[in-house]
């Protein structure tokens, strides 16, 4: 294993399987387990089934087969409340950020934490105070004080990735999934994006997922890599382990690689 | 061979054709001509003269009748709106299973089928005379109106933000809150007010079946050739949706200027 942090699990998945068309395997059975802290990168080409991975942990999607053992048990046979209480430890970030864009910015961030409020209270927004200090916190954090109050559609792309990692953290969460962060975003952006995902991962001592196409950036902040091909794991070891032969069981053929 | 870019669609031109041919054969029925006209336009001047000068010959039945409709309108529109809103939700594919769905959209359907003065005259039969057939009569072309489009307007939202929020660990109830509504609130907004200028105006129409409001008093008035009495409370009419429009816009820009609603 060789991700850092405690040996135990903080996140086993056990013979994933998903098929949205009866038949046709996304994910072929998938085991991985991921340790208490660190940054893995998961690797591959569009329609290997990162996403759709990730969306299992969270249930966003329903795995057709296998286990999700998330905080001490297998999160797949939940339903109603207990899923959504798994949910809410669970933060995720997404590639088109998936702001609420005419809520401000404020109001995106504390929606991270309605996984804790009952319904009347969210309705009249009326949220406690220590989460609204965290979400202050949290914007000075990111550097995004002074948007507090505008709207999410006023911000720049790099600067609605900052809030959508905010909201995720706003959940207090112990884990962190990212399906492609970046891939929205301009070269420097994104390694800023990464920058403070890897460092915002360490501080809250949280392990951190972040499924991407760039693999230089991966080389540079993961921790470790997981390369997907067909749905299954091909490719699992440190950046340093990532060689021309790993690129290609992940990516196939060789042209692409000068 | 020749490549065209645009393939011919001989379905839509028969269309068309078809389309032409129907005007051309309805105008030749209407039997309309030159005499006809010039005799209307007489008619017309002479039943304008008798509007001139508007006379209020019953100040009485005239306020009570624009008070009446006032209130059939704003209860109608405030009641649509309240009932639309879980109705025109369900009815939301994106959201709802098929079995909610249909039902939903089933009674949009029914209440969107008959004009409010067929309606009207339901509910006269049902309720009796007065401003409870008009409101019920309006309720329902309420329904139908906001509910279809407050639907419409769910189905055109970005998924995208609504995943977002359910992956929160959010409950349903607060997916609507922070997913949902702030998508469609500012359309939402848009539909009430204009349905409640709608109701205005039709609700000076249902009394003309015995539904209530000034319809009743225009329609006796007209049947007494009391045409300056016909003339002022037309008048009043217009002043009153004048004012309701002015009330409407009102209503959009407290909310424009709160920032959640753009107008599109």
């Amino acid at each position: 294993m060789t991700a850092t942090g405690s040996d135990q699990a903080a996140l086993s998945v056990r013979g994933l399987v998903k098929e949205y068309v009866r038949g046709k395997r996304v994910l072929d059975g998938l085991t991985l387990d991921f340790g208490g802290t660190g940054l893995t990168a998961v690797i591959g080409a569009s329609g290997t089934g990162k996403s759709t991975l990730l969306r299992c942990v969270n249930r966003l999607v329903e795995p057709t087969a296998g286990q999700i053992v998330f905080g001490g048990r297998d999160i797949v046979p939940l339903s109603g409340r207990a899923l959504r209480e798994a949910r809410r430890e669970i933060g995720m970030v997404f590639q088109e950020y998936n702001l609420v864009e005419r809520l401000s910015v404020m109001e995106n961030l504390l929606s991270g934490r309605l996984g804790y409020m009952p319904s009347l209270q969210a309705w009249l927004r009326r949220f406690p105070a220590a989460d609204i200090e965290r979400a202050f916190q949290l914007l000075d954090h990111v550097g995004l004080a002074a948007q507090a109050n505008q709207r999410a559609d006023a911000l720049s792309g790099g600067q609605r990735q900052r809030v959508g990692i905010a909201r995720a953290l706003m959940q207090s969460p112990r884990l962190l999934l990212a399906d492609e962060p970046t891939s929205s975003l301009d070269p420097r952006t994104a390694v800023e994006i990464m920058e403070l995902m890897h460092a915002l991962g360490r501080e809250h001592r949280i392990p951190v997922i972040v499924n991407m196409h760039d693999v230089e950036l991966a080389r540079r902040f993961a921790d470790r890599i997981v390369g997907l091909s067909g749905g299954a794991v091909v490719f699992d070891g440190t950046a340093d382990a990532l060689d021309d032969d790993a690129l290609q069981r992940i990516y196939g053929g060789t042209s692409w690689m000068q | 061979m020749k490549r065209v870019a645009f393939k011919p669609d001989w379905l839509a031109r028969a269309g068309w054709l078809l389309l032409v041919a129907y005007v051309v054969y309805a105008v030749g029925r209407l039997d309309f001509s030159v005499e006809r006209f010039v005799t209307g336009i007489d008619n017309g001047a002479r039943f304008l003269g008798r509007m001139l000068p508007p006379r209020i010959a019953q100040p009485d039945s005239l306020v009570s009748g624009l008070l009446e409709s006032l209130q059939i309108a704003v209860l109608a529109s405030f009641a649509g709106i309240v009932l639309s809103l879980p109705i025109g939700l369900l009815a939301a594919r994106n959201l709802m299973p098929a079995w909610a769905s249909w039902p939903a959209r089933a009674v949009i359907a029914a209440a969107r089928s008959f004009h409010p003065v067929i309606v009207a005259i339901i509910f006269v039969k049902a309720v009796g005379f007065g401003a409870l057939a008009g409101i019920g009569a309006l309720v329902v072309a309420s329904i139908g109106f906001i509910g279809k489009l407050f639907a419409e307007a769910i189905e055109e939202i970005s998924l995208k933000q609504v995943e977002a929020v359910r992956a929160t660990g959010a409950g349903f109830l607060n997916v609507l809150a922070y997913g949902v509504m702030p998508q469609v609130f500012g359309r939402f907004i848009g539909f009430a007010t204009y349905q409640l200028d709608s109701n205005l105006r039709n609700s000076t129409m249902v009394g003309i079946v015995g539904a209530g409001g000034i319809g009743g008093t225009l329609f006796s008035a007209f049947q007494r050739f009391d045409y300056d009495f016909v003339a002022a409370i037309l008048l009043c009419i217009i002043a009153m949706i004048m004012v309701g429009e002015l009330l409407a816009t009102w209503v959009r820009k407290v909310f424009v200027d709160h920032g959640r609603v753009d107008e599109e």
